[in-house]
C-alpha cells in the first residue's frame, strides 16, 4: 500500500467519524469470517458494515463447516456463491486471505492473519496518531515487546515508514524476528533506549499462551525487562500517547495506571477502528 | 512402452561416459539388454532396432538417489507405476524409493511389495531404502539384515530424522555388516519447531515461522562427527545450506567417508520464491538465501556434492490448495530436473560431462556401485538416457506422467529434454 492510498483511507475515515448511518452500501452483503477469537475487530468490523446500511452475516469458526473438515477455499466459494460482495476475513494461518482472494471474485479484507498482516490496524493506529499529533512525519514511535509473533507490529512497521515516521523496536532477541533492521527500523535490546524521546508507545499484547521458558524465562521476568510502567514512560515525550492493540494482559506488557492514565489513547483507537474499517468497506464495496 | 530384449544399435550420439571419460560422437550397440560394443559406424547383423541420435547426447541412464513413491499407502498423491514413468519421461532409469509409506518400509515384506510393484509397471527401475527404525520412530532399529537380503540399497529414515545420536551411532556401527550407506535427511527436530519456510526477511515479511540454516548445519556436524567415530558410509540427502557444503568439503578433506547430494531447486530458487504465499516453494529443507544458492553451486562445481537427487515428493491438489502453514512439505521434480541441471552448463557451473556425473556415476558411487551402474562399460547393463539438449518446452504440470502437481516451475522455459531412456535393454521412448 502506497503513501496515497493511506492518506486516502484516512480522509475517507474521517469524513465517516461518528456518522452511525449513512446509506451507501444499502442492498450489499458483508460476510465476517472469524476463524480465531476476536472482539474489537469482529465488532469494528459489524458495526462499520452497519452503519454503511449493509448486511452482515457473521461466520465463528466454532460453528462452521471447518470444523467438519471443509477447506477454508471450499468454504468461501460457497459464501461466495450465496452472494457476498466482501468477505472479512480473520485467521490464524499468515495468508489465508490471499489464498481466498484468488479464488473468489468479492472483495476480501485481511482482518489479521496469523503472525503476517493486521492491515486495519495498522491504519486505525496511524488515524489515532495523526488525529493527536497532526502528522507522522519525523515522529518517533516506539513498539515494545514480541515483534515476532505480532501481525500488529508488520502492519504499523509498514504503514509507519510509509507515512514518515520513525520505528524503534524493542523486545527480548527472541522475539525479534529475523533481519527486520532491513525494512528500516532501529531494534533496541533495553526498552528504555526505545522509549526515549519517543512521541508514541506502543506495547504489544504478549502471546502468553507461546512457550514460555523458551522465549523469555517467565512472565514476571518479562513484565520487569520490557513491562511499560510510568517510570519509563517518563522517559519518552512529555506529550506522548501510549497505545495498545488489545487484549491488554495488565501489569505484564504495560502497568494499569499507565492503560488507563491520561497518556492513554487505547479507547479512541477502539473509536477510529470503526470509521477506518467504514472507510475501507466504503472504498472497496461502493 | 517397453518392448522385450531386441537388439539395439544407437546410431550418431555424442556418447559422454563421466566414469571412463569418454566423450566422442559414437554408435552404441546393445544385444540382449547387455552394451556390447561402443564405437564408430558399428555395423551389426542380425535383426536390431536403429536409433538415430544424431545431435543427441547418449549418457548413463540417470539415477535418482532420494525420491518418494508414495506407495504403498498414498496412492492418491502417486503410484510405483505413475513415479516410475515420470521417472523415465525425465530421464531416470533407476529410482532410490524412500520409505515413509505406510507401511512404512521396514520390512522385508514391504520391500518385496515396492520391487514387485516396480517391476509389474515396467518404467524405471526401483531400489528400495529400507527404514532405520521402526515406523521411523527413532526409537529401535529395523531388521536391517533383513531389509538389505530383500533388496534394500541403503537405509534412511528420511523426513523423521534420528534426532538420538546414540541410536544414529549405533545404526551406522550396524550398517557396516552389509557395506550400504546410511542417509540422513539432516534436520534439527527442535531448532525447526514448528518452522514453515527459510528463517530470513521472507519469513519476517510474510509472518511465517523461520527454519534457520542451523537446523541442517547442526545435524550435518553431528553426522559428519559420527561418520568419522564409526567409519560408516554416511550419505548426506538434499544438502541446501553453504555452512552445510564447507563442513562437508572441510570432512571430506579428512578423509571422513561422508557423500553427499543437493536438489535442483537448492541451485535455482532461493525463499523468496514463497512471496505471494506461494505453496509450491515450500519444502523440507526450506529454499535458503542467494548466498546458500551460490554455496551449493560452488559445492557441486567442486565435486563436494557428487549426486543431484530430486527429493520428488508429489502432493494432491487439494493439499496444497490450503492455508500455508497446512500444506505438506515437498515438490514433484522427476520431470524437471534434467533441464534445471542443464542450466547449470549454460551458466558455467560444471561441465556437461560434469552435470551428467551427478546424476550417473555420483549416486552410483554413493550405493557403492559404480562399477555395475551408472557407465556405458561393454558387459554392463544397457541403462541409457538420450537427451535432445536443445529441445525447448514450457513446463506444463498437466502433462506431467507424475500425479502430483506441485512445482514450483510451472510456466517455465527449459531447454533440454530427455527423449528416451534404455532400461535393462528395454527401450521407454518419450512423446
Amino acid at each position: 500500500m502506497e503513501r496515497e492510498e493511506i492518506e486516502i483511507i484516512l480522509q475517507t475515515a474521517a469524513s465517516f467519524k461518528n456518522k452511525t448511518e449513512v446509506p451507501p452500501l444499502q442492498g450489499m452483503t458483508v460476510i465476517n469470517l472469524f476463524l480465531e477469537p476476536s472482539t474489537r475487530t469482529r465488532a469494528s468490523f459489524e458495526l462499520a458494515a452497519k452503519r454503511l446500511s449493509a448486511n452482515i452475516v457473521n461466520i465463528a469458526r466454532s460453528e462452521s463447516s471447518l470444523l467438519k473438515g471443509e477447506t477454508l477455499l471450499d468454504t468461501a466459494r460457497n459464501v461466495e456463491a450465496m452472494g457476498a460482495d466482501a468477505i472479512i476475513i480473520r485467521h490464524p494461518a499468515s495468508g489465508a486471505p490471499y489464498l481466498v482472494a484468488r479464488a473468489v471474485q468479492s472483495a476480501v479484507i485481511n482482518a489479521g492473519d496469523g503472525m503476517h498482516e493486521h492491515p486495519s490496524q495498522g491504519l486505525l493506529d496511524i488515524f489515532t496518531i495523526k488525529e493527536k499529533k497532526g502528522t507522522l512525519e519525523g515522529l518517533k514511535v516506539a513498539i515494545v515487546g514480541d515483534v515476532l509473533h505480532s501481525r500488529v507490529a508488520r502492519s504499523n512497521i509498514h504503514g509507519l515508514l510509509k507515512m514518515g515516521a520513525q520505528v524503534y523496536l524493542t523486545g527480548p532477541p527472541t522475539l525479534i524476528p529475523a533481519e527486520i533492521e532491513r525494512w528500516g527500523v532501529s531494534v533496541h535490546y533495553r526498552v528504555e533506549d526505545a522509549i526515549s524521546g519517543a512521541d508514541v508507545v506502543m506495547p504489544l499484547r504478549l502471546q502468553t499462551e507461546r512457550r514460555a521458558g523458551c522465549f523469555f524465562p517467565t512472565l514476571r521476568e518479562y513484565a520487569t525487562l520490557y513491562g511499560v510502567n510510568a517510570k519509563r514512560l517518563r522517559l519518552a515525550d512529555p506529550e506522548a500517547l501510549l497505545m495498545h492493540p488489545g487484549p491488554i494482559n495488565r501489569d505484564i506488557e504495560v502497568t494499569s495506571d499507565v492503560a488507563d492514565g491520561l497518556s492513554s489513547a487505547i479507547l479512541e483507537q477502539a473509536t477510529n477502528g470503526v470509521a477506518v474499517r467504514m472507510a475501507l468497506l466504503y472504498l472497496l464495496m461502493s | 512402452m517397453a518392448d522385450t530384449h531386441q537388439n539395439i544399435l544407437i546410431r550418431g550420439g555424442r556418447i559422454i561416459d563421466p566414469g571412463s571419460g569418454l566423450d566422442a560422437v559414437l554408435d552404441l550397440w546393445i544385444e540382449a539388454g547387455v552394451i556390447a560394443a561402443i564405437g564408430p559406424n558399428l555395423s551389426p547383423t542380425g535383426p536390431h532396432r536403429v536409433i538415430s541420435a544424431m545431435g543427441q547426447i547418449v549418457a548413463p541412464g540417470f539415477i535418482d538417489l532420494h525420491t518418494h513413491l508414495r506407495e504403498p499407502g498414498f496412492e492418491y498423491k502417486e503410484t510405483i507405476a505413475t513415479a516410475t514413468e515420470a521417472a523415465v519421461a525425465g530421464g531416470f532409469t533407476t529410482l532410490c524409493a524412500m520409505p515413509n509409506s505406510n507401511p512404512v518400509n521396514d520390512h522385508a515384506s514391504v520391500t518385496e511389495f515396492i520391487r514387485k510393484r516396480a517391476e509389474r509397471a515396467g518404467f524405471a527401475r526401483v531400489l528400495p531404502v529400507g527404514a532405520i527404525t521402526k515406523g521411523l520412530l527413532g526409537k529401535e532399529m529395523a531388521e536391517m539384515g533383513d531389509l538389505v537380503a530383500a533388496g534394500c540399497v541403503a537405509v534412511s529414515d528420511d523426513g523423521h530424522p534420528v534426532s538420538d545420536s546414540e541410536i544414529m551411532r549405533r545404526a551406522m556401527e550396524y550398517s557396516k555388516i552389509f557395506n550400504i550407506p546410511v542417509i540422513d535427511h539432516c534436520e534439527d527436530l527442535n531448532l525447526t519447531a514448528d518452522g514453515i519456510i527459510f528463517e530470513g526477511m521472507t519469513s519476517t515479511r510474510l509472518g511465517l515461522k523461520g527454519i534457520p540454516a542451523a537446523s541442517e548445519t547442526v545435524m550435518v556436524a553431528r553426522d559428519i562427527l559420527l561418520a568419522e567415530l564409526t567409519g560408516a558410509r554416511v550419505h548426506l540427502a538434499h544438502i541446501s545450506t553453504a555452512g552445510s557444503v564447507s563442513l562437508i568439503r572441510e570432512a571430506k578433506r579428512k578423509g571422513i567417508a561422508v557423500t553427499a547430494e543437493t536438489a535442483p531447486h537448492y541451485f535455482t530458487l532461493t525463499h523468496e520464491q514463497l512471496d505471494g504465499f506461494n505453496g509450491n516453494a515450500k519444502m523440507k529443507p526450506p529454499l535458503a538465501s542467494s548466498d546458500d544458492l551460490r554455496e551449493i553451486r560452488a559445492g557441486l562445481a567442486d565435486g563436494t556434492l557428487t549426486a543431484i537427487a530430486t527429493d520428488h515428493a508429489p502432493h494432491a491438489a487439494y493439499e496444497k490448495a490450503q492455508e500455508i502453514a497446512h500444506i505438506p512439505f515437498g515438490i514433484v521434480g522427476l520431470e524437471t530436473a534434467l533441464p534445471l541441471s542443464l542450466r547449470l552448463v549454460e551458466d558455467g557451473v560444471c561441465s556437461l560431462s560434469d552435470m551428467i556425473r551427478a546424476f550417473t556415476t555420483g549416486p552410483a558411487a554413493v550405493l557403492g556401485r559404480a562399477n555395475t551402474m551408472g557407465c556405458l562399460a561393454v558387459g554392463r547393463a544397457a541403462d541409457v538416457t538420450l537427451i535432445d539438449p536443445e529441445a525447448e518446452w514450457v513446463v506444463d504440470a498437466t502433462l506431467f506422467k507424475s500425479k502430483g502437481r506441485n512445482s514450483p516451475f510451472i510456466g517455465w522455459k527449459m531447454r533440454g529434454r530427455a527423449t528416451a531412456v534404455i532400461v535393462q535393454g528395454k527401450v521407454v521412448e518419450n512423446g
